[in-house]
């Protein structure tokens, strides 16, 4: 009882004496909040996956009443801006220049052929970039199946089939609607990972671990003290995230709050497990965040479903990524974000979150020896 | 107190502790080592960096495992049992363990909090703690902001938050002013008398003689153990004090003697040149050395040290190894080689160095003394134009830093504190480098890496790594680089630091020789008696510089006492103290 007591005390001044040290450094203050607070407005505002304004420049070699409805109908949509040239090679220059994203060739007999029904537009796009060039295609077939609809109605002939397509989850196609359950991880990671894998190494190499030892103190507790104001810390970058994508992004949250909080804090605990093992095994600030970065960061950005498709990857990848944390973190806040409690997939996943963040506690309790070298 | 008073506190028996380096290559950092102290006794272990101190120091802690042997602190087995040793004895490691970004205050509540101290029991034992150290007024202050003095005495107040069984202090008087290590024993000596066992390691041989028992160690061997006066009787009628002819410098007065077969050791102290023979006096009349006769004197333990180093194998700077003095520069001796005038540097709020001056003369070796944190490494780093000056004037060779200090530059040899060696070039490649680096190629590079190889005895390591050579190696090849483009003012900072004796006798020959053929050198130090082998020094303090002199001028300054030749540690407290005290009176002025 009164070694439980002297333990609690020892526990609430190591857990004192960190928060002070976090509040007082302001590179620990800038990973936690102000990281946090950037990744949300660059990824909401700067990263966005969806394709707007698109630069086309317009040939238009039939010049009857026809094509220029037809290019009308391309200055109307959002997601062109047009710019009319006079000739191929005109264009040509334009997208050489990456002035123009992309050109529309209405050929000489655009009229007479969508009389007789068989008219033809030309759809040329810039290939460097595939991604949006792929957008960009499809985005074309917009404004064309529009127009031949609306015109085909007012001449009285039988329309073109119009292919309604909807996308399930994300209604609006915005990429916000995925990347804000995404972003809630890597800000986890962050805080979790690459701030605690410092502060193990810092004090094994500023040489207060030394003195620290030789006191009453018990591996453990030096354990929990680095544990629970980075998880604070952790928390406070997770409610930022929590209430940009409630009122910046207006994502909704279809599954139950509760659940997305213990989700997070599962996953904080691994990251924080990460962290605290790295930066035990290895002992010096600068190679641990290396490490932090290499092993956690990283894969959570590229090997997670975050930004890339786990299915457009190769099988090797593929198998690698269900060694990583993220993938399971992002396929559960994914899930809980968009579809909502769906139980066959959050419980297999949060369970195998919680298995990692035990084994990697007691990993990071049994590396942890009141031994030198 | 659960031991018996006649139990040792600690006792070593036969204890080895090996290491692997990076390079594969195992050391021995411990061999064979016993040693014991009892209950209420205080003990050093005194040795050079690399003698192994630390080591046996976190044997004693349950921090390191030993190889081989019996390790019992306290009737306890420490690599059995460490957390049980952990609890009841304190540790203050070399670098005192203190949280910079604490407070003063922060720091101990965390220390007292660990050892379980009930706030009552604070109350009391802070009161005490604070009169002892003297932080009271800076206790809301950052641990990261206080000078080196004290933030030894507030890592050895944090060991002392209650009372130890045992206290380890690891070096605590490295790099700390003459006048906090004097204040540092006085606490130390009061803790003892209550009855605490305390271990100290320190590379100052000076403190040894304060302790009842001594152990000393050298790379890992135990070179002696027992009472200090066992050590200092070793030179027991073979110490002498000796003058130096009219017109010779002391310093190369002793460079002649130390030459001399017949002679273990001689150093320059108070204008004298202290002596130890080969030979015990008292058989064939009074003892001439040099054609001087030589004054008996009480050996020291300093004295006897030398004798045990040189019993045991430690090399003497061989006769044949001296240096050989090169063709002498040209130019003057009266020729201003370094002039500073009202010298500023500040950092934000922080002033590093506060309106220097001083002049030095082509050929002169001058000191700067002074505690880590008085300013001498930033002086350094103005002067050779690595760091613009706040205010003030400089000039080196002639030529105002400020404005031309590439040109400046290439009068100059700079060592820096540690040697800016890279450890995984050879020898032979790092010559070759800073041969580029200062502008030598063709013969004249070959010619002058030859002359370094063979003038600082490197031939037999050309191929070596420069990591793996051994200390004092390292040293004379960052010497020897700084050398190679003939410069005119050689800087050397803090070069003896952690060297052994026989190391730093080595160096100051070779300065010797340096200043001797032309070369003006400036050199920084916190042994106080090395600025007896300067022709003039400067003590620095909290970036000023309290005095300047040649060494007699200097410790003009120590108050007379009959029987006692004043040392340069004796004059240092004397200056320093007085300038706190008139400092402290202007304070008290301008307040009232």
């Amino acid at each position: 009882m009164k070694d439980c007591l002297a333990k609690l005390r020892r526990i609430r001044a190591l857990t004192l004496k960190e928060t002070r040290q976090i509040l007082r450094d302001p590179s620990s203050i800038a990973i936690g909040v102000i990281f946090p607070l950037m990744m949300i407005l660059l990824f909401g505002y700067g990263l966005s996956l969806d394709v707007t304004r698109v630069s086309v420049a317009v040939v238009d070699e039939d010049a009857s009443s026809d094509s220029a409805s037809l290019i009308g109908a391309f200055r109307l949509s959002p997601y062109f801006g047009v710019t009319v040239v006079h000739s191929m090679a005109e264009a040509k220059t334009l997208v050489m220049n990456r002035k123009a994203d992309g050109a529309l060739l209405i050929p000489s007999d655009f009229a007479r052929r969508w009389h007789s029904g068989d008219a033809e537009v030309q759809i040329l796009v810039n290939g460097t970039d595939a991604n949006q060039a792929r957008i960009m295609q499809a985005y074309a077939q917009g404004p064309v199946a529009q127009w031949s609809a609306a015109h085909a109605s007012s001449s009285f002939l039988a329309g073109p089939v119009i292919v309604v397509d909807r996308m399930w989850f994300n209604e609006s196609n915005d990429s916000h609607y995925f990347l804000v359950p995404g972003l809630i991880v890597l800000v986890m990671t962050i805080i979790g990972a690459f701030l605690t894998a410092m502060v193990v190494a810092r004090e094994w190499e500023r040489g207060t671990l030394e003195a620290l030892f030789v006191t009453p103190m018990r591996a453990g507790e030096f354990l929990i003290s680095k544990f629970l104001p980075y998880f604070g810390l952790g928390m406070i970058g997770f409610a930022l995230c929590l209430l940009a994508g409630q009122f910046l992004f207006h994502v909704p949250l279809r599954g139950s709050l509760a659940l997305l909080c213990l989700a997070s804090m599962i996953y904080l605990l691994v990251a924080l497990g990460i962290g605290l093992l790295v930066s035990t095994l290895v002992k010096s600030q600068f190679l641990a965040s290396q490490l932090a970065m290499l092993l956690t960061f990283l894969p959570a950005m590229m090997l997670s479903g975050f930004l890339y498709d786990l299915r457009s990857m190769p099988v090797f990848i593929r198998g690698i990524t269900y060694a990583l944390p993220a993938r399971y973190a992002v396929a559960l806040m994914q899930t809980l974000y968009l579809a909502g409690d769906v139980g066959s997939v959050v419980w297999p996943n949060l369970g195998v979150l919680a298995a990692m963040a035990a084994a990697l506690m007691i990993a990071t309790r049994l590396v942890t020896r009141k031994q030198l070298s | 107190m659960t031991t018996s008073a006649s139990s040792p506190a600690l006792r070593l028996d036969g204890v080895s502790k090996s290491f692997r380096r990076e390079t594969g290559e195992s050391v021995l950092a411990l061999d064979n080592i016993s040693f014991s102290l009892d209950q209420g006794g205080l003990a050093a272990l005194v040795g050079p960096d690399g003698a192994g101190k630390t080591t046996l120091i976190r044997l004693l802690t349950g921090l390191m495992k030993a190889d081989r042997g019996v390790v019992s602190v306290l009737g306890i087995d420490p690599a059995k049992n460490p957390q049980a040793i952990q609890s009841r004895i304190s540790y203050m490691p070399q670098r005192f363990g203190l949280y910079d970004d604490l407070t003063v205050r922060e720091n101990l509540d965390l220390y007292a909090d660990m050892h379980g101290v009930t706030a009552d029991d604070k109350r009391t034992q802070y009161a005490r703690l604070m009169e002892m150290t003297g932080l009271e007024s800076f206790q809301k202050r950052l641990a990261g902001k206080l000078s080196g003095g004290m933030k030894q005495k507030l890592g050895l107040a944090c060991t002392l938050v209650r009372s130890p069984e045992l206290l380890l202090l690891d070096e605590p008087t490295v790099g700390v002013d003459p006048l906090s290590r004097r204040e540092l024993w006085e606490i130390i000596r009061s803790l003892v008398k209550e009855g605490m066992t305390v271990l100290i390691s320190s590379s100052f041989l000076d403190e040894a003689e304060a302790c009842e028992r001594v152990l000393v160690l050298d790379e890992g061997k135990k070179l002696a153990e027992g009472p200090p006066a066992d050590v200092s009787s070793l030179a027991l009628s073979r110490t002498y004090v000796l003058q130096p002819p009219d017109g010779m410098k002391p310093r190369d007065f002793q460079a002649r003697l130390l030459a001399d077969p017949d002679v273990v050791d001689a150093v320059p102290e108070s204008g004298h040149v202290r002596l130890v023979s080969q030979a015990v006096s008292g058989r064939s009349g009074p003892a001439y050395f040099g054609g001087v006769l030589a004054q008996p004197t009480a050996a020291r333990f300093e004295d006897g040290f030398m004798v045990l180093l040189q019993q045991t194998g430690g090399a003497k700077p061989n006769p044949s190894e001296e240096p050989q003095p090169e063709e002498a520069l040209g130019g003057s001796r009266d020729d201003s080689m370094v002039e500073v005038h009202d010298l500023d540097r500040r950092f934000g709020k922080f002033v590093a160095v506060d309106h220097a001056s001083f002049n030095v003369k082509r050929g002169e070796i001058f000191g700067l003394l002074g505690p880590n944190g008085a300013g001498k490494t930033t002086t350094f780093r103005m002067l050779c134009g690595l760091l613009p000056p706040s205010g003030g004037s400089l000039k080196v060779a002639g030529v105002d830093v400020r404005q031309a200090s590439a040109s400046a530059r290439q009068h100059l040899g700079y060592v820096a504190q540690r040697f800016s060696l890279y450890g995984q070039l050879s020898v032979g490649e790092n010559l070759a480098f800073f041969a580029r680096a200062y502008g030598l190629r063709g013969k004249k590079k070959s010619e002058r890496i030859a002359w370094a190889l063979n003038q600082f005895k490197l031939e037999p390591f050309v191929r070596l790594p420069s990591a793996q050579l051994p200390g004092g190696f390292k040293q004379r090849l960052a010497m020897a680089a700084s050398l190679l483009h003939r410069p005119e003012i050689l800087f050397l900072d803090e070069p003896t630091s952690g060297a052994d004796p026989f190391a730093r006798r080595e160096f100051w020959q070779r300065i010797t020789v340096l200043a001797a053929g032309g070369v003006t050198v400036i050199v920084t130090t916190h042994f106080m008696a090395e600025a007896e082998y300067c022709d003039r020094a400067a003590i620095l303090d909290n970036g000023k510089v309290l005095a300047q002199g040649t060494p007699a001028e200097l410790r003009a300054h120590a108050p007379a006492e009959a029987g006692h030749i004043a040392t340069m540690e004796d004059a240092f407290i004397a200056i320093v103290v007085d300038a706190r005290s008139k400092e402290a009176a202007e304070h008290g002025e301008r307040e009232s």
